[in-house]
């Protein structure tokens, strides 16, 4: 007899919610977002059907502000696993003035990531759709089940959750309606770092710290990835040794001074680290509630 | 944080992280919940092992002390409760209102905390978070002792089958950390606990608030002699590893086939072990293989384990897909459609006997009807009480039966292979949860008689194909006239035909039902049932009932052959129907001498995709009837 460790038992729970979901849904998909989450599900995805391919495409909502890094590491993974990419994406940002600079946190992820993520939904006509999103990383995602229903409008509505017991998930639904899956909903930002690290997974190179460019501004370090960043009267770029806890549009998210070029370093950074993880996130400022609204509009 | 705890130490971390990160790969995961009335102090409790666990980061604590300020209840201090109590709605009331799930980490092990309401309405909550946990930790407020709430969360722990409880008598530093207090508020528990057959639990002096005894003894309890809250936590024995010594058993969750040269059986291991070279028996069709290979994205496996997601390769080309168990051949476990269980309903809307719900028990789904309760239990007073039927948050006891045999273990055998979900068909909801006692004998012993003149015999010699025309319509729709007018011009073409309507069944065959919802099921169930049998002798049968709710009209469509059951929606506005009031029906019910009138107080839901749909506004009953009747050629 031998006991399973945590991370195998969070390991088997993650693949059987893998497998619940291909057998009963008709047409689902995978957000994958390029960072560490989705590296740790597109693992274990590739472990839940093995030798298959994963039986479903991977979706990727692109700003059109992306680090370069991510997407060359999205597009070399996509290539080296023989998956389906599928990029959905606003092309009319520019024309309806949109851009990280001048539009507010509210409108930008709206316009850029929630809208084009439901549209890409409908048009594919997707009825399952897993997500990296976990417990403890924020309050409202705490109360969210495994299998979180959607209306049509791809609407949730946190008092009207189905209760989930043991390991059975209630995946029946009408025509139109969707569920978001989130097959990592009880790993720990530690867990995914360990797994990473026991696992060998290849993750974007942005999580190790690099001598880059960067600017200070609202108390964050944003590095200046591209020419399109706009620098303000009096900024000039300061090359810095920095990495990213967690990756977003990249004019939004903040960059820590680090010297961790490791895996170990960075998880040592991590235990010893006083802010949490989506504190480099401009987008989930505001009043404290956001992310619940967020969600309830579609947000992932 | 106190120095005797057995939280992660930043000296290590800091020094050496290979040694640090070593330890924690080997550590184990508990699940437990927590439980108590609304004010007995739960989210402090969590909030404070999230804190002392560093579970809290610094802008986490920024937005706490803003928040402890605006909303929080403990005046300059900080109010743990906020960073547990997250969404908006239950922030500004001030309670809990779902299940939410918290983490933290010990040197030893990760805990999975569900943290469940307290409140009277919300039984289903901690149903659910009990049902994924190790342990439970049932709070008490030192000032109140053992309430009523006590004792439905202590029930309802033991109904899931949690094996370790842990009696957390809270808020001792507001009686003086008084040994007496606690003395008595264990004595009656433990009264209590043994009468409902909890027979081991841990008692532990606490303040949530304060800290004491959580994450080391507290020098204000030197009367306690037993571990912290958390010593304890991290040394009982998690479910899993119990599970492997059980016989193999494993539901096939989807069938691996990427090419013609590979097929494997993916699912999780509900029970035991499993080697290659092992026997084992598909359930329920009883063929028996040996496993080839347990393959993995790492390499093939010597081994697999009690929940360990696998993929096995059996040796011979055997039939077996989702729903099926692969279980050790020697040693399987038994497939009834007959069983007893303890089930609690979740829904708003009550539970219907004899109505058809998916029930979903490991990766089997089939359809399920409940009779009667046996009884319902009151979790207050543990009364057995006598019910037609549950509503949200009821707790009782029912025969159900599946329309084919599943594979399962009784629930005190087994999580996995003895619990269920119950599931509308229509709205999609879950509806309940089941708890298997036992399989029902009878199940086994009843055979079908084979017959030798078959159903097709009786049609060919009646020359036609048996079919059931379903009229469904308010009252005074047209229904009966229609039905009336098919069955003449039917006749007329030498059909054999029966017309079943409320006059001929409710005067006999059901005369012992009135018109509540459940009796208006039953109602319906018969009338297909009969209308069956006469389409298995040849018959062309059409009935004529209200039939007001789909899933009854769904559960006569699945009783029949495909193609043979035709509805026909009577498409009568209210307005018309209530006009013409042939039998004066609507004014009384209008007048409320009549209870239960569908189209007044009680629903009725039209068919979504019919197979016919006519109406007595633009047609008349002939014209109607010739419509249908082209609808239906040819009748051979």
């Amino acid at each position: 007899m031998r006991s399973l460790t945590h991370l195998e038992r969070l390991e088997a729970e993650s693949i059987h919610i893998f497998r619940e979901v291909v057998a009963e849904a008709e047409n689902p998909v995978m957000l994958y977002s390029v960072g560490k989450d989705s590296s740790v599900m597109l693992h274990l995805a590739r472990k839940a059907f093995y030798p298959a391919p994963p039986p479903f495409p991977m979706l990727h909502v692109a700003s059109g502000w992306d680090f370069a890094d991510l997407l060359a590491h999205r597009d070399k993974t996509v290539r080296e696993y023989g998956l389906r990419l599928i990029i959905a994406q606003n092309d009319e940002a520019e024309t309806q003035g949109i851009n990280p600079f001048d539009t507010g946190s509210a409108l930008y992820s709206q316009a850029q990531l929630t809208d084009p993520l439901k549209r890409a939904l409908t048009d594919h006509g997707f009825d399952a759709a897993f997500g990296g999103g976990r417990r403890d990383e924020e309050k409202a995602r705490a109360k969210e089940r495994i299998f979180s229903f959607r209306s049509a409008a791809h609407r949730w509505d946190p008092k009207n959750q189905r209760p989930e017991l043991w390991n059975l998930y209630n995946a029946k639904k009408a025509k139109g309606e969707s569920i978001r899956v989130f097959p990592i909903s009880n790993w720990t930002e530690l867990d995914i770092w360990q797994y990473i690290a026991l696992e060998n997974i290849d993750i974007v190179p942005l999580y190790f710290s690099k001598p880059r460019p960067t600017v200070e501004r609202d108390g964050m370090l944003l590095v200046v990835d591209d020419d399109r960043f706009r620098l303000e009267p009096g900024e000039e770029p300061v090359t810095r040794p920095v990495r990213f806890r967690t990756l977003g549009c990249y004019p939004l998210t903040g960059a820590t001074v680090s010297e961790a070029t490791e895996m170990n370093d960075i998880i040592q950074e991590m235990l010893l680290a006083t802010g949490s993880e989506r504190q480099g996130r401009a987008i989930d400022k505001g009043q404290s509630a956001s992310m619940e609204d967020k969600k309830a509009e579609g947000y992932f | 944080m106190n120095d005797q705890s057995s939280f992660q130490t930043d000296a290590l971390i800091a020094e050496d992280i290979d040694a640090y990160l070593d330890a924690h790969q080997h550590k184990s995961l508990l699940r437990f919940i927590t439980c108590g009335s609304v004010d007995d102090g739960k989210s402090t409790l969590i909030g404070r092992l999230l804190y002392d666990s560093k579970m809290i980061f610094e802008d986490q604590l920024t937005a706490l002390q803003s928040d402890s300020a605006k909303h929080g209840t403990q005046g300059e201090e900080i109010d743990f409760a906020l960073l547990v109590d997250g969404l908006a709605a239950e922030r500004e009331q001030g309670i809990t209102i779902d299940v939410a799930y918290r983490f933290f980490t010990t040197e030893k092990r990760k805990f999975i905390v569900a943290d469940t309401p307290g409140h009277e309405q919300y039984t289903r909550n901690m149903v659910t978070g009990a049902s994924t946990a190790d342990l439970a930790v049932i709070l008490i407020d030192a000032r109140k002792g053992v309430l009523q709430q006590t004792r439905r969360h202590s029930y309802l722990v033991h109904l899931l089958g949690i094996r370790h409880v842990v009696l957390a008598v809270n808020k001792m530093d507001l009686v003086g950390y008084d040994q007496a207090t606690f003395d008595s508020i264990v004595a009656d528990y433990r009264a209590f606990a043994t009468s409902i057959g909890i027979e081991q639990f841990t008692a532990i002096p606490i303040s949530g608030f304060k800290g004491d005894n959580i994450t080391a003894l507290s020098a204000n309890t030197p009367w306690y002699t037993g571990p912290a809250l958390i010593a304890h936590l991290e040394s009982v024995e998690v479910d899993a590893a119990a599970a492997q010594g059980q016989p193999f058993r494993m539901p096939v969750q989807w069938v691996n086939r990427p090419n013609l040269d590979f097929r494997g059986f993916a699912g999780q291991i509900a029970s035991g072990t499993i080697r290659p070279g092992d026997a084992v028996r598909i359930v329920p069709s009883g063929k028996t293989s040996t496993v080839a290979r347990i393959v993995s994205f790492a390499g093939d496996l010597d081994e697999g384990v009690a929940g360990q997601s696998v993929t096995l390769t059996l040796a011979d080309e055997v039939d077996c897909s989702r729903g099926d168990l692969i279980a050790a051949a020697g040693d399987p476990p038994q497939a009834s459609d007959q069983f007893c269980a303890t089930f609690v309903w979740m829904d708003e809307e009550v539970m219907k006997p004899g109505r058809g719900y998916w029930l979903k028990l490991g990766t089997q789904m089939v359809t399920a009807t409940v009779q009667p309760p046996k009884y319902e239990i009151d979790v207050n007073s543990l009364d057995h009480l006598a019910a037609k039927t549950l509503g949200l948050n009821g707790i009782g006891v029912a025969e159900f039966a599946t329309d084919r045999p599943i594979a399962f273990e009784p629930y005190a055998t087994s999580r996995q292979l003895g619990g269920f979900i119950l599931i509308d068909k229509f709205t999609n909801a879950t509806v309940a949860a089941g708890m298997i006692e036992f399989s029902l004998r009878r199940a086994e012993n009843v055979h079908w008689q084979p017959v030798s003149i078959t159903r097709d015999d009786h049609a060919g010699m009646k020359n036609q194909r048996p079919k059931v025309l379903w009229f469904t319509g308010l009252s005074g729709s047209g229904k009966s006239t229609i039905a009336n007018e098919v069955e003449k011009q039917l006749f007329v073409m030498n059909r054999h035909t029966f017309l079943l309507d409320g006059d001929n069944v409710r005067h006999g065959l059901n005369r012992d039902l009135g018109f509540t919802e459940a009796d208006r099921i039953e109602n319906i169930r018969r009338v297909g049932e009969v209308a069956k049998l006469m389409a298995d002798a040849g018959l062309i049968v059409l009935t004529a009932f209200i039939s007001p709710f789909r899933a009854e009209r769904q559960m006569v469509r699945e009783m029949l052959q495909d193609g043979e059951f035709i509805e026909i929606f009577v498409d009568t506005p209210l307005s018309v129907a209530e006009g013409r009031d042939v039998k004066g029906l609507y004014k009384k019910a209008r007048s409320g001498q009549l209870k239960n009138f569908t189209g007044i107080d009680s629903p009725y839901e039209p068919p979504e995709n019919p197979e016919i749909r006519v109406n007595t506004v633009d047609m008349t009953p002939e014209e109607a009837a010739r419509f249908i009747i082209q609808q239906i050629l040819p009748l051979k």
